[in-house]
């Protein structure tokens, strides 16, 4: 073999772009099949077909910017945005509006500024927040949970997506748009009143928080991402609603336990925030953005028009991502103190 | 029990190291062929001081120090120099550069040599002395000559001495089994440089994957005050900075050096190559490398002369060149490739690695960079090195500096757990030399600009000057013109009368113009006819009345008749109003001048339209010139950034050419084929034969056909030179003296070759 | 007050009058107070020339050239230069960088003169050519060039009458070599702006 001539090093880890993918489609598994067993095989037929629009999205913006398919395709990028948008988006969801929002989520969010590493913005976010916008009524209807009504079958998930005017679904609100909507309650009566509600957070929602606590902690063990992030948001998310309930006034926002296991809590802290293309990136730097979303989180559940807040969080911090960076950059080694920011803005 | 700090950052690659610690240290025997370069350490260059042909025994100097920051090298072998050249040496470029060649004599002589029995006794400089003259540079990595480390700087008080043992690359082993089998010279060493430092603290750092090397290591170290300190083992660890902050809890300022807080750190090696240097008189001539990878087939450690060709060392070790994907010298995090086996060890190479493409496999083409902040968490020096990659992507070089990129080490950490495999490293190199270079030209530039207006200064002074003194002799004139006129016809004296009219009439030539030279002459000829004549009535009258000053008169005589002779010449060699080929009257020189002269003035009679013309068939000339030498350099092989340049220089001739034809308002491209190439087809047709063959044959050239060539190309200058002349004459040029001088150089040169081949034709 | 209050229009033209003067009282202030003491542009721009006062521009060096670009001279016209020095002009001029104008000469790699020393004659026509007096010698003497002041602006290969003077181009040699940037064959350089090659990696 003819001797190459190659920069140092020369020995390489094990870590690529594409296994990291993968672990974090893995790690999605027991939240999804958790998801199916309350809510039926919608959010898995969502998922799959959204994986396949990704995917031919993915190849067109690539064709059209002359890029070779299979280097880029291969690294799992589009599956993963794809799949956790569908997992945001509501069960039997009709197929154009997971056209609309991976396409979206793809071409505008992610090619548009430049492909992979490149978006400033979390593309599933981006693609969920213009759905939430554009077509709320759909976005909003939310199947109800094992135990609360009957949960349809891999048929009617087919039919949901493709025939959506012939599939009569039963829809209920979630958790989280009755407390948001509580008509003056205490807590305690709502609980009592909906039947949607299980024993800390809502039927369903609890276990499918717990399975993407787990999902997110085997991550951290395979080291794809650091806690720092995670940790923060949910700390903060904790720490807001201990310090705004009051025992369960009307007025009451909700048990911290009622915040961290509803909704998408557990999915956004370990598989939104911990996006690294989007987020800050030096450690103390996610530990503010992760505490801030978590802040946002709860100020916009509480407070804000919107029963969810995962998605609009994320997207204000990743806003501020870059200015985070910006102020926290670490002290290099020999420097006395950290590098001089006074001179020139964040490009 | 010291206390251990850790470093931020580092990873922990497979360490490989087993492979090679199998057997002990073998010597690598002699090789046919030992290539020294002058430069195996920072600083400048040695000075080579053997020619080819010298004997040299071993441990004899054959390049000596230059300046302060530079260590000689001794030949590792008795020997003969062969060649003082440049040869290719172990460096990432993969270019040449000075070498002084040695072919072993096999007898392995030393020179006469001797260590000191009690160095404690020995004077401080005369230690670092030895060390400097004894060759040693850092044999870590970067070779940093080891004197100028141990002098240190005045008041920077050393607390600290640090033995770093720590060789944290994978595969590299040198250090481990140099502790392993030769823990007492570490040791003894180490005591020459606690006596030369006198430290408060004296520290072994060794990672704690080496065991057996820190048990050898303390056992050595017993009944000294010396501290073996064993800490976890993680890459880079061994980095001079890193080490010094796990030992100490002390980080080395940016820009700064160890001494600066009191450390001095010294690898491993360099101290055994002291305590040999010191202790028997030995100048550092090889070192212990390990050679390793799946490519060859038992991977140990060899004591090595320095200047071995890796191929030597591998073959030693059982190399399959077929299962070798890339060779590196050094480690696989820092090492760097090289593209030849040839190559020589060198004071800093401390492994030579040949893996398989499964063991270090090609890196796949890099993908995006997707922020993970891997490499941030991996640096040892807490850069942020995807900002850094981002900057050096866009050439940013204030934000780049604004984020220290000057403080990575180019450990290779980052690229190392980048999950994108983005080559980091050469990113930050990259960007470093770019803007070293930028900062150089820039310091060139300033330079320059004083020079510059230093130049434009002095030639205003000047100037100035001239301008003064102008005024001032105008000033005086005027003045004496004054006191001429106020004495005025008052005096009647002859003398000042005589030298009013020579200044009328010297006045009235200058006033002439200029055209009127030849009257000058004639006026000039006339004139001293005049004076000679009188001259020579007054010596007749002398000799009549018997003068005493008879041999003045005689002399004036003679000195009258001189330059009225040469006044006729002159006259003579004018140019007659109607001919203006003079005549080649008088000497050469002179007939240039008059020439030259003449051609002056036929020029300023010259229309523009002309005068672009004469312009014109110049550049041509010169074109025609230009492209000879152009197919000369190429016939003659050439360097191609040489040929680039006379092709360049040839088109912008065309440009002028076409311009001033333009001006001229000549027809361009018709006449410029048949102006512009003046060789012959066929003479452009053999020329381009000739090169071919030179091209293919070049190498076996016979001294013969070196000095036919020569000949050839001499004939070919003295030719074109004469055109040139001819042409300069006919433009009546004031080159045509230059000309005439360079002709008769190359007439000179060209006879010189003939006779030479005439010799080797004899002979 | 009685008097102004009777005559609203009097009060606003004073009130006006007095912002006016108080605030250019300040303006005025500030303008001396905080007075830059920066370089003159010309300064600056000449310091970022290559001084290689070659005329390539076709200004009589770099300073005058430095003059014309303050006065709005375009800044492509320094091939010794190139486009790293087109590019820091369009940053310190906040312009658009341009392509380096080829009228002017093209960007060739550095070249120092050196003069054939047995071909010299001593006609010193060099010598005062060379703007920065790099060149060494006498009347009827050989002369030579300082390569470490030489500015490879080829100015005095033009006036020799036998064209004994060669630019030689700077050779990279062990010490000057450096790592050039990973070819784009083995990066993806994913950004919008490098849109346009074709057929990268994979």
């Amino acid at each position: 073999m003819a001797l190459v001539r190659i920069t140092s090093p020369h020995a390489q880890g094990q870590n690529r772009t594409a296994s990291v993918m993968q672990s974090v489609l893995l790690a999605t598994v027991p939240g999804v099949v958790v998801m199916t067993h309350f809510f039926g095989f919608g959010t898995l037929a969502n998922i799959l077909w959204g994986g396949l629009l990704a995917l031919l999205f993915e190849a067109c913006a690539l064709k059209l910017r002359k890029r070779p398919l299979g280097f880029y395709l291969r690294d799992y990028s589009a599956l993963v945005t794809s799949t956790l948008l569908c997992i945001a988006l509501p069960p039997y969801a009709p197929w154009w509006l997971i056209v609309v929002g991976v396409g979206i989520a793809i071409l505008l969010a992610k090619h548009l500024y430049g492909g992979l590493g490149y978006n400033p913005f979390n593309p599933a976010m981006v693609g969920y927040v213009v759905l939430l916008i554009s077509f709320p009524v759909q976005m909003t209807a939310w199947a109800p949970p094992r135990g609360a009504g009957e949960v349809p079958g891999l048929l009617d998930a087919v039919q949901a997506l493709f025939t959506p005017a012939a599939y009569d679904g039963v829809t209920m609100a979630t958790p989280l748009d009755v407390l948001k909507q509580n008509n003056s309650l205490l807590i305690e009566d709502l609980w009592a009143a909906n039947p949607q509600f299980g024993r800390w957070a809502g039927k369903g929602w609890e276990w499918v928080n717990m399975a993407f606590l787990a999902g997110g902690a085997w991550l951290l063990y395979k080291r794809i991402f650091t806690w720092h992030a995670p940790v923060a948001m949910l700390a903060s998310l904790a720490l807001m609603s201990a310090l705004f309930y009051d025992g369960g006034s009307s007025a009451s926002g909700g048990s911290p336990l009622f915040h961290l296991l509803s909704g998408a809590t557990m999915f956004g802290a370990f598989f939104i925030v911990t996006d690294p293309v989007t987020s800050a990136v030096s450690l103390r730097g996610r530990l503010i953005y992760g505490a801030l979303i978590g802040v946002l989180v709860y100020l916009i559940r509480v407070w804000g028009n919107y029963p969810d807040a995962i998605a609009f969080a994320v997207l204000i911090m990743n806003f501020a991502a870059p200015f985070i960076d910006h102020y926290t950059q670490p002290r290099t080694y020999g420097h006395s103190k950290p590098r001089d920011n006074s001179q020139g803005g964040e490009s | 029990m010291r206390k251990i700090w850790d470093f931020h950052g580092g990873i922990h690659p497979p360490e490989n190291k087993d492979q090679s610690l199998g057997e002990p240290i073998a010597p690598a025997g002699i090789p046919r062929m030992l290539t020294l370069p002058v430069s195996q350490h920072i600083g400048a260059p040695a000075i080579p001081v053997v020619e080819p042909g010298d004997q040299v025994l071993k441990g004899q100097q054959i390049a000596k120090a230059r300046g302060p920051v530079s260590v000689p090298v001794h030949a590792p072998t008795s020997g003969t120099v062969v060649a003082v050249e440049p040869r290719p040496v172990a460096h990432p470029s993969g270019l040449t550069a000075l070498c002084v060649v040695i072919e072993p004599d096999g007898e392995d002589r030393w020179i006469e040599h001797a260590g000191l029995a009690d160095y404690t006794a020995e004077d401080k400089a005369a230690l670092l002395e030895r060390i400097r003259d004894a060759g040693i540079a850092g044999m870590g990595g970067a070779g940093f000559p080891a004197a100028v480390k141990l002098a240190g700087r005045p008041g920077a008080e050393i607390d600290t001495l640090i033995i770093n043992g720590t060789e944290c690359e994978p595969y590299i082993t040198a250090d481990d089994i140099l502790m392993r089998e030769r823990a007492d010279q570490i040791v003894a060493g180490t005591l020459i440089l606690k006596h030369l430092i006198a430290p408060g603290h004296t520290l072994i750092g060794i990672e704690d994957n080496k065991p057996e090397a820190i048990a050898a290591v303390r056992r050595a170290c017993q009944g000294h005050d010396i501290e073996v300190v064993q800490f976890p083992t993680k890459y880079p660890s061994g980095g001079e900075k890193q080490l010094i902050e796990i030992l100490t809890g002390r980080q080395v300022p940016s820009g700064g050096l160890p001494a600066d807080i009191g450390v001095v750190c010294q690898n491993l090696g360099t101290t055994v190559a002291i305590h040999r240097a010191i202790a028997h008189g030995e100048p550092l001539i090889s070192r212990v490398t390990t050679v390793t990878g799946e490519a060859v087939d038992q991977p140990r450690n060899y004591d090595t002369l320095l200047g071995t060709p890796m191929a030597w060392l591998l073959e030693r070790a059982g190399y399959r060149a077929a299962d070798n994907n890339r060779l590196v010298m050094g480690g696989p995090m820092m090492g760097f490739t090289v593209t030849s086996a040839d190559v020589p060890v060198v004071k800093t190479t401390n492994c030579v690695l040949a893996p398989t493409e499964a063991e270090l496999p090609t890196p796949p083409p890099a993908q995006a960079c997707i922020r993970c902040g891997m490499c941030a968490e991996a640096c040892p020096a807490s850069l942020l090195p995807q900002q850094l990659f981002w900057f050096a992507q866009g050439q940013e070089h204030e934000k780049l500096e604004q984020h220290n990129l000057f403080d990575c080490i180019e450990c290779g950490a980052c690229a190392y757990v980048c999950p994108s495999s983005i080559p980091l490293v050469q990113y930050y190199r990259a960007a470093k030399a770019e803007i070293v270079q930028l900062r150089q030209d820039h310091e060139r530039a300033n330079h320059s600009r004083d020079r510059f207006e230093a130049r434009q200064a002095r030639l205003e002074r000047e100037a100035a000057e001239k301008e003064a003194k102008r005024a001032a002799r105008k000033k005086a004139a005027e003045e004496r013109a004054k006191k001429a006129a106020e004495s005025g016809d008052a005096q009647e004296d002859p003398i000042q009368a005589a030298i009013e009219r020579a200044k009328a009439k010297k006045a009235a030539q200058a006033s002439a113009p200029a055209g009127d030279s030849r009257d000058k002459l004639e006026a000039d000829v006339a004139a001293t006819r005049k004076r000679l004549e009188k001259a020579e009535a007054k010596l007749a009258e002398a000799r009549e009345a018997d003068d005493a000053n008879i041999a003045a008169y005689e002399n004036a005589v003679q000195k009258t008749r001189d330059k009225l002779q040469n006044a006729e010449a002159a006259l003579a060699a004018a140019p007659a109003p109607d001919a203006p080929a003079a005549s080649s009257s008088g000497d050469a020189a002179q007939d240039a001048i008059a020439r030259a002269l003449a051609a002056r003035y036929a020029a300023a009679e010259l229309s523009p339209e002309e005068k672009a013309r004469a312009d014109l068939e110049k550049l041509e000339a010169r074109l025609a010139k230009t492209r000879t030498k152009l197919e000369e350099s190429r016939s003659a092989g050439e360097q191609d950034k040489v040929i680039e340049a006379l092709e360049s220089t040839v088109v912008r001739l065309e440009d002028k050419i076409a311009t001033v034809r333009q001006s001229v308002g000549m027809p361009a491209e018709a006449e410029a084929k048949n102006q512009g190439q003046t060789t012959d087809p066929a003479a452009l047709a053999i020329e381009r034969a000739k090169a071919r063959r030179a091209g293919t044959g070049k190498s076996s050239e016979s001294p013969k056909e070196v000095l036919e060539r020569n000949r050839e190309a001499l004939n070919k200058k003295l030719t074109t030179t004469r055109e040139r002349l001819a042409e300069a004459r006919e433009a009546g040029d004031d080159t045509v003296v230059a000309f005439e001088m360079a002709e008769a150089k190359l007439a000179d040169k060209l006879a010189r070759v003939e006779r030479e081949l005439a010799e080797l034709e004899e002979a | 007050m009685e008097f102004l209050q009777q005559q609203p229009l009097l009060a606003a033209l004073l009130a006006l009058v007095g912002l006016g003067a108080v605030f250019g009282a300040l303006l005025g202030f500030a303008a001396v107070r905080f007075r830059t003491e920066g370089n003159p542009i010309a300064d600056q721009i000449n310091d970022i020339l290559p001084q290689t006062q070659c005329g390539q521009c076709g200004f009589p060096g770099c300073r005058p050239y430095a003059e014309a670009i303050a006065d709005g001279e375009a800044i492509n016209k320094c091939p010794p230069g190139g486009e790293t020095t087109i590019q820091e002009l369009a940053d310190l001029l906040d312009v658009e960088a341009i392509p380096l104008d080829e009228e002017h000469g093209e960007e060739k790699v550095r070249a120092v003169a050196y003069i054939r020393e047995d071909e010299c004659i001593g006609c010193t026509k060099c010598i005062q050519a060379c703007p920065v007096d790099a060149i060494l010698g006498a009347a009827k003497q050989m002369h030579t060039v300082i390569t470490s002041e030489c500015t490879g602006c080829d100015l005095c290969v033009e006036p020799c009458p036998v064209d004994c003077i060669d630019m030689i181009p700077e050779q990279t040699t062990v010490q000057s070599w450096r790592w050039g940037l990973p070819r784009p064959s083995t990066v993806n350089a994913d950004i919008i702006a490098t849109d346009a090659p074709q057929g990268q990696a994979a």
